[in-house]
């Protein structure tokens, strides 16, 4: 069946509407069930040991004193889980050439960053766990640490790895077309060097695991804070080398993950390894300090670009050179040559243009690793895209809007593959442009703020175009060899009393995914959303899954449930057309009761449907199916990524005598197709600026030349606060991806895609009466003074 | 991680918590507000120690006035400080400051005793009592005695506290009529350390500032009193005052500020004060 999307009137209407979540109430209430919530008979905690050096030889582990501690049950280090869990190694067959080494549990023989676990202690609490860690005497014979990106790969520089014979992670050049014969004939080039601050997402509840292991199952039961169950599960099953069906993973409620808990973290595969060898129930949470210093970071990134453009400023080519540090380990299993990957993909991205060079260099360092960070790659590509246009815009004296519309690709020219390789179905930058402009009464502010100019007070307007990676297909991972998957699950069942339950594979980590499959569901099968329970986070109970990362939890989650759910519905109506006597097409389904198609006289309420089918089965016909629950599994295919386009502007003031810039309101115009819940797109959309605005202006993670993190700790490391933030205007354009039914794309990352962009643009804008120029993120207030030239030394 | 071990003892009287105090012979340490010595705690940053709770001593709480002096005792919260009327009257600046620290759940517990004797030097609270020429009123289990402000802080975290004594409240001088007080800071984030803050104080009539007092925070181990920018005022010669902060102020370089940067900013926040205390002094 089909449904009527254009009519806002239609029975069931729940997709499109502001549905409060189902979980609000229950999380606002403080009735919220994450894993340190959970309490087990037996629980131990453990603590860990962690280097307190960059690089460093591990002599000797003294564990004695720590051994008979109060409360301390055993201390093992990395040689003790050598037997029990096997090393692993991130790397994937679609990114020739990458290389890492073989990464531990527990160090063994080397720490290789300030944070690496080299022993863990378990005890009756936490407390005695971190007593007990205190007494833990390590010696260490300091290495030479490799800290700086730019000379990772000179010969003078150490080896992290020898075995590797180079600092080299992975290094990929996409070219196409004649770039250098572009750039000589060029009327106008610009060049500039960018660089983004390394910077981590700081999610309220840390990362959590309770692993639990019953020998009398041979089963090991993970309580785990994950965005991928399924993941997690088949991780664990081969490294602790257990069957996958004897690991169940149990994802309940998650505060916060933002692309940090999507990877394997050497201290909770140690947790589950632990578990495993003492038959007890062990329970490890982050706590903030080592939260800072081992949870992933991510965009330490620096960029050169050139862009050529003729003398009407459209677009020739763009020439891109990334180099970024990505930490002593490649991370498992996605690896960290996928963020420098992006970078390559998506500069240029919403541009017509079709000659284009782009090389990423991805080296090792002593540092905490990075990985993948809520928009991967993308708040990188789109502020040097963006910095590079403004700049050449400039230069060819044309308006940013302008040249915006001089160059974005047209809306009526998809299919449309872009310079590096990317296929976009249908995207809107022409719609969104013009929808930004007339939101943001772009003339208006563009008189308010040359009248400002001559009172002294520096204001700016910042455009930043991006394009989104949403709906992943097997393209980004499995096609690498990673047991990650691309397709997802739905299995929606009605109840005797008429209610409704779905369990899904993708998961809820507080966005809001549980609110917009019980919309879809209720709206496919035809009941009221209240009436639906969902059910995720599961490995023993959901369909399988990939779990919700790169925003496909709406477009690949929601076409399952979707599918699931009118699959559901024509189920019932064919028992319904049964006990009624009327052709099933006949009937309808409508808040929770059967009613004729026509007019919609209602014929009997699904509790007594289930009643009849549950209950007195014996009075329907024999040979009548009566599968009152169904499932469905989507995986996109016509295209490797549902790509989204968008806008954003930023109006900020920046006080030239402080270097302070005020934020001063914020729009972003975006296309995610259709829209399921609009309250909790927009929420994704101000949430995923404020983290981009935290790139922007606040966050950055800090390290002395000997690669120790200085700022570990909430002080110091300035997240974006609320009262910093600006007022934030989002609209929308609706371009559902004809893939799928459903027509959903994601939403989840476009905030943070384009709000570094759209603030360094901002601020250069008001500058550019002073002459100054920003390119290096975070935009501090003393790096805005030192562009002015009012601090010397 | 978690908390430090700590024995814990609530105080019934003040005499009680003094007599703990020094037969604790410097094991143990006052809990008051806790913002600060309890968040260390928790990340061990600080030893063993034992707590003797004075939140419940109701003695050392509040705002009176005294004549020419108003007397705000340890315990009073923060957010006091932001509200009491006789505060806004007598000692502007301590109303203005308190807004500055930190967020208002913070202000409802934290004390200003707390605040003085922990002796933060990006702390607003102790700028103000040297600006402001407050006297501490320290006692013991057998003394009373009174500190000038200027000689209470002694360095990083360090006061003329002895081991066995407490603060029992602050006297500060009340303003003039002429007197205008002003505090600023710059802060990347509202309610954080601020990078550089300063508390001024002077007698406005019209453009002249006399008996004008500047103490700066956040630029040295203790609040920092700018005596060549305050004659230079005094003088009345504002780009004087700014040149002479290059040589009253040493300020130190961190992961949020250079030394140079916290110079310059020294330099517009106190251009700024001048001219708010110069507005508000032409306005009455």
């Amino acid at each position: 069946m089909r449904l009527d999307w254009g009519n806002p009137d239609r029975p069931n209407s729940y997709i499109g509407r502001s549905v409060p979540r189902p979980n609000a109430a229950r999380l606002v209430e403080g009735r919220g069930r994450y894993v340190d919530d959970i309490v087990l008979p037996r629980m131990l905690h453990v603590a860990f040991v962690r280097s307190p050096h960059a690089h460093a030889r591990i002599l000797r582990i003294a564990t004695d004193e720590a051994q008979s501690a109060k409360g301390v049950r055993r201390v093992f280090t990395g040689a003790d889980l050598c037997d029990v869990c096997s090393p692993w190694v991130a790397v994937l067959a679609h990114l020739k050439g990458i290389k890492s080494a073989p990464q531990h549990p527990i160090a063994v023989e080397r720490a290789t960053w300030t944070g690496e676990p080299v022993a863990a202690v378990v005890a009756e609490t936490r407390a005695a766990a971190e007593d007990g860690a205190a007494l833990v005497d390590v010696d260490y014979e300091v290495l030479p640490a490799v800290v700086d990106m730019e000379t990772a790969l000179d010969p003078a520089t150490p080896l992290i790895h020898p075995d590797l014979g180079d600092n080299l992670t992975f290094q990929r050049l996409h070219e196409k077309g004649d770039v250098d014969a572009i750039f000589s004939a060029a009327s106008h080039v610009v060049e500039a060097t960018f660089r983004t601050g390394r910077h981590t997402g700081v999610c309220l509840e840390p990362r959590s695991i309770l692993a639990e292991w019953n020998p009398g199952e041979r089963q090991l039961t993970v309580y785990h804070s994950t965005q991928a169950p399924h993941m997690m599960q088949s991780v664990l099953a081969k490294h602790l080398d257990l069957p996958e069906s004897r690991v169940r993973v149990i994802c309940g409620d998650v505060g916060g993950s933002y692309g940090i808990k999507v990877h394997v973290y050497p201290d909770e595969v140690a947790t589950a390894a632990i578990a495993r060898v003492m038959g007890r129930p062990i329970k490890f949470i982050a706590d903030r300090t080592e939260s800072f210093a081992t949870d992933i970071h991510a965009r330490d990134h620096r960029i050169t670009g050139r862009i050529a453009v003729d003398e009407n400023g459209k677009i020739l080519a763009i020439d891109i050179d990334d180099l970024t540090g990505i930490g002593p380990y490649s991370v498992y299993p996605r690896t960290s040559a996928i963020e420098g990957n992006q970078v390559v993909n998506l500069c240029g991205g919403p541009y017509d243009f079709q000659t284009y060079r782009a090389q990423t260099t991805v080296v090792l360092q002593n540092k905490t690793p990075t990985c993948q960070y809520r928009a991967v790659g993308h708040p990188i590509a789109c502020a040097v895209t963006e910095g590079l246009v403004d700049m050449a815009a400039e230069k060819v004296g044309l308006d940013p809007v302008e040249m915006r519309r001089r160059n974005l690709i047209a809306d009526d020219a998809y299919p449309y593959t872009s310079a590096a390789g990317m296929k976009f179905e249908a995207l809107s930058h022409h719609r969104s442009l013009e929808k930004l402009v007339a939101l943001m009464d772009y003339k208006g502010l563009r008189a308010e703020q040359a009248q400002l100019r001559e009172r002294g007070v520096y204001r700016g307007i910042g455009i930043a175009s991006f394009i989104e990676l949403t709906n992943p297909s097997p393209f980004m991972y499995g096609i690498g060899g990673a047991r990650i998957s691309a397709q997802d699950g739905c299995t929606v069942r009605m109840d005797p009393d008429g209610s409704v339950v779905a369990l899904s594979g993708v998961t809820e980590q507080g966005q809001g995914t549980e609110a917009i499959l019980a919309q879809i569901v209720a709206e496919a099968v035809g009941v009221e959303v209240g009436e639906v329970r969902i059910i995720t986070g599961d490995t023993q109970t959901t369909p399988y899954g990939g779990g919700t990362w790169a925003s496909r939890g709406a477009g690949i989650g929601g076409e399952a449930a979707l599918q699931a759910g009118l699959a559901l519905r024509a189920n019932i109506l064919e028992v319904a057309g049964a006990m009624l006597q009327a052709k099933a097409d006949t009937l309808d389904i409508r808040a929770g009761r059967i009613v004729d198609s026509n007019g919609g006289i209602e014929r009997m309420d699904l509790a007594e449907l289930g009643r009849i089918v549950y209950f007195r089965g014996d009075t329907l016909p024999r040979e009548l199916s009566r599968e009152m629950v169904a499932t469905r599994h989507y995986i996109t295919s016509e295209y490797a990524f549902a790509f989204t386009n968008g806008v954003q502007a930023s109006w900020l003031e920046v006080d030239v005598e402080t270097g302070f810039v005020k934020l001063l309101k914020h729009w972003c115009v975006e296309d995610c197709g259709r829209i399921i819940n609009p309250m909790l797109v927009d929420e994704q959309i101000r949430g995923g600026i404020v983290q981009g605005i935290g790139g922007a202006l606040y966050e950055e993670c800090l390290y002395d030349g000997d690669g120790q993190l200085l700022n570990a700790n909430m002080a110091d490391y300035l997240v974006p606060m609320a009262a910093e933030m600006p007022d934030m205007v989002v609209g929308h354009v609706e371009t559902p991806t004809a893939e799928s039914a459903l027509g959903a794309k994601g939403a989840g990352e476009a905030g943070t895609a384009g709000a570094p962009g759209a603030v360094m643009n901002g601020i250069n804008d008001a500058l550019r009466p002073l002459g100054a120029r920003l390119t290096e993120m975070p935009f501090t207030p003393e790096r805005v003074l030192r562009a002015l030239g009012k601090l010397t030394k | 991680m978690k908390a430090t071990r700590v024995g814990y003892w609530r105080a019934d009287s003040v005499e009680a918590a003094l007599g703990a105090l020094r037969s604790a012979a410097g094991s143990a340490q006052l809990l008051a507000g806790g913002q600060s010595l309890v968040a260390s705690l928790n990340l061990r940053l600080a030893d063993e120690t034992n707590l003797i709770d004075i939140n419940g001593l109701t003695e050392l709480e509040g705002v009176s006035d005294e004549g020419d002096r108003i007397r705000v005792g340890a315990l009073t919260r923060h957010r006091t400080l932001e509200t009491a009327p006789l505060v806004a009257s007598s000692a502007p600046a301590l109303a203005e400051a308190a807004v500055l620290i930190a967020h208002a759940a913070i202000r409802t517990r934290g004390t200003l005793g707390g605040s003085l004797a922990y002796a933060d030097p990006a702390a607003e609270l102790p700028a103000c009592m040297v600006a402001l020429e407050a006297d501490i009123v320290a006692r013991s289990a057998d003394d009373r005695r009174r500190i000038p402000a200027e000689s209470f802080f002694e360095g990083l975290f360090q006061t003329a506290l002895a081991e066995d004594e407490m603060i029992e409240a602050v006297e500060v001088p009340k303003a003039g009529p002429l007197e205008r007080q002003v505090v600023l800071e710059l802060a990347r984030r509202s309610g954080d350390y601020a990078m550089v803050g300063l508390v001024l104080r002077a007698d406005v009539e019209g453009h002249a500032l006399a008996r004008s007092r500047i103490a700066y925070f956040g630029l040295g181990a203790v609040p920092v009193l700018a005596r060549g920018a305050m004659s230079a005022l005094e003088a009345g010669d504002l780009d004087a005052a700014v040149a002479a902060l290059a040589q009253d102020l040493d300020p130190p370089s961190d992961l949020h500020a250079s030394a140079e940067y916290r110079l310059h900013l020294a330099g517009v926040l106190l251009r700024r004060a001048v001219a708010r205390a110069r507005a508000e002094g032409g306005s009455t």
